[in-house]
């Protein structure tokens, strides 16, 4: 299993793409059907939600991995400025938009989940508010990392907000714990075992595992294209 | 002051995605006078601002020994609001030095602007602010300078009172860099051409 | 006298001898308070239950007003190279005026902030709640600020994108700010809310130094 030292070359990490991405995208394409399918169709209603209970099945896992993909770009940000790990500020570039993408699609699916379970589609609850916030500095690491024109010191600043703003995640996790939140308590990581029926909590994690495959191909695809825009730019400088 | 000597091996800068320089090889002691030359965009300031700590270094290694570093960069580093006088005092302080009226009182009188002392810097001309900003360097008791263009705006009165004062510093056994279009003209100085 | 003091000095010497600058500032709190009762409505009711939240927002965006000079005069002038390269620590630096802008900025809002808090029908012990959580709550606001002011340093749009970066960043600060207005309106207390906005400047101050130091040398490169 090659480590992350092994990938940092940028023409190892391609051709690791080149021989990964293919069966990547196929497993992917895969997992969603299934796990689609397993969700909408097999998975029964919920007792007291009934259909509307599917939309768990997309907005957990999206929520999940939009925390996850932060922590990530802290991740990232650290081996950028600490280490000066190569690939770190363009996997970073590659991450944010999608992260931020999984962020909307937590927001917009929870807001969609919300109308039929509590009657509204939006509280600022703490829950809620800190995952907001998360969108907010995915969009504030997107827009610094660009704003300048020597791109490497947009990377740069973009680690250090990547690495303050960390402080969001651990906040958004407990936020149902330590306040009166609107939004349900964790049902699945929590002490005492999960508190979900198997016959939803299957699928919930068939999905999970499938939104982490698709973050996964989504961030290697876009490092790959950062790789090429960089090498084009860096032709242009020199002709 | 205790003498400050440099030691550069292998250096490599980078700036604007391009290698200005590489294989930059050079070691200065108590009393040397170097001079960067090249054209524009030779990595003169790249050079310097590594050299001081402000840049980072792609490759090799800056090895300074005792060495209490002034820095006059392309901006002169003096706030506008604050008198000559002021933002020469203020600046030892940001050092960690004690202002000595009398040094500072010499260094105004070397660049001739004592009557200029009291005036805000933002009321100056840019000849007087750069000899405000070389005064602020002649003030302190550093015993290395990095100097980017120090000649840059100044009349020849003043490029005279430069060299009195940089041959003055050499003497006391201070080292000098300066990135520089104008010849420095001092006994005894090196040079180092960038760019080529 | 310590390089720490005589930077806080320098700082404030050179925003005294600029007036005008503090002033319009104010100026502007003052204005986009009052513009909330102007588009609202002199309801009285709604106007004290609201007093909180509209003097807490406007404190916040008062404060990002004047943060994009915190550290680009230094840049444009060149002195930020001579703080770059002061021998003690860069993050004493950071508070030093980091410090010099509270003084200047959030003191000043936090005693306006009840003169304002008055038209808005606000009694005395609301009153007294909006000064001591602006108190508390502004030295926050400006260590955020000059977080996002730093890495903005030379970018494009810097305005914008100083807003983007430090507002969100803000969000817990204003929602214990205002929050405790409302507690102390209702007569729930605010002891909770005023603790929290300590233990937020607390953790402010003993870890986004080394952030903006950070930023101020990615800057200087």
């Amino acid at each position: 299993m090659p480590t992350l030292h092994f990938l940092a070359n940028p023409a190892r990490f391609r051709r690791f793409c080149a021989r990964v991405l293919p069966a990547l995208s196929a497993a992917t394409a895969l997992a969603v059907v299934v796990g689609l399918y397993w969700g909408l169709v097999v998975a029964p209603p919920d007792y007291q939600q009934g259909d509307t209970v599917r939309i768990m099945f997309i907005h957990v896992p999206a929520a999940t991995l939009a925390m996850g993909g932060y922590v990530l770009l802290a991740v990232l940000g650290a081996s950028l400025l600490v280490w000066r790990h190569p690939l770190a500020a363009l996997m970073a570039r590659a991450t944010a938009p999608v992260g931020a993408t999984f962020t909307a699609v937590g927001l917009i699916t929870g807001s969609l989940w919300g109308r039929p379970m509590w009657g509204t589609y939006w509280v600022w609850d703490a829950r809620l508010t800190s995952f907001l916030l998360l969108f907010f500095l995915y969009l504030g690491h997107i827009a610094l990392s660009r704003a300048y024109d020597d791109a490497d010191r947009g990377d740069r600043a973009a680690a250090i907000l990547a690495l303050v703003g960390a402080i969001n995640v651990p906040i958004i996790k407990f936020s149902v714990d330590w306040w009166n939140t609107l939004h349900q308590p964790a049902s699945i990581m929590r002490l005492g075992g999960p508190s979900i029926d198997p016959s939803l909590l299957y699928p919930l994690l068939w999905m999970m595992a499938t939104f982490a495959l698709l973050f996964v191909l989504l961030v290697l695809l876009r490092t790959d294209t950062e790789i090429d825009r960089r090498r084009l730019e860096a032709a242009e400088v020199a002709a | 002051m205790a003498t400050a000597s440099l030691e550069v091996t292998d250096l490599a800068c980078r700036r604007g995605g391009r290698r200005v320089f590489e294989r930059l090889s050079f070691a200065l002691g108590g009393g040397a006078l170097l001079a960067l030359t090249g054209p524009n965009g030779s990595g003169k300031t790249t050079l310097l601002r590594a050299l001081a700590g402000l840049g980072r270094a792609e490759a090799g290694t800056i090895a300074w020994r005792h060495a209490d570093i002034a820095w006059l960069g392309h901006l002169d580093g003096l706030k506008g609001d604050l008198t000559v006088f002021e933002n020469i005092d203020v600046a030892e302080r940001l050092r960690g030095a004690a202002p000595e009226r009398a040094r500072i009182d010499g260094a105004l009188a070397s660049f001739d602007l004592t009557a200029l002392a009291a005036r805000p810097v933002r009321t100056l001309s840019a000849g007087q602010r750069r000899r405000a900003a070389l005064a602020r360097v002649a003030a302190s008791r550093a015993n290395a300078w990095l100097l980017d263009e120090p000649f840059n705006a100044l009349d020849a009165a003043s490029q005279k009172s430069l060299r009195t004062v940089l041959a003055r510093h050499l003497g006391e056994g201070g080292l000098a860099i300066a990135a520089t279009h104008v010849p420095l003209d001092i006994a005894g100085g090196r040079t180092l051409e960038l760019g080529t | 006298m310590t390089a720490f003091a005589a930077l806080f000095q320098r700082d404030l010497r050179l925003v005294l001898r600029r007036p005008g600058d503090v002033a319009v500032v104010l100026a502007f709190f003052v204005v986009a308070t009052t513009l909330f009762p102007l588009g609202i409505g002199p309801e009285a009711n709604l106007l004290a239950r609201i007093a909180g939240g509209v003097l807490w927002s406007a404190a916040l965006f008062a404060a990002l007003l004047s943060l994009d000079r915190l550290f680009a005069a230094d840049h444009e002038d060149g002195a930020l190279d001579l703080l770059l390269l002061a021998p003690g620590a860069l993050e004493l630096a950071v508070l030093a005026k980091c410090a010099a802008h509270w003084i200047v900025t959030g003191l000043p809002l936090a005693v306006l902030a009840p003169l304002l808090g008055a038209a808005f029908g606000l009694d005395g012990r609301s009153l007294g709640a909006v000064a001591l959580t602006l108190l508390v709550g502004t030295p926050t606001l400006s260590l955020i600020g000059g977080l996002a002011a730093a890495l903005t340093l030379g970018a494009r749009k810097s305005g914008a994108l100083l807003a983007l970066l430090a507002l969100p960043l803000c969000v817990p600060t204003l929602i214990f700010g205002a929050g405790a207005i409302e507690a102390v309106a209702t007569g729930e207390g605010f002891t909770v809310h005023i603790a929290i906005l300590a233990a937020l400047a607390l953790m402010a101050v003993a870890t986004l130094p080394w952030a903006v130091a950070a930023a101020l040398r990615q800057a200087g490169e």
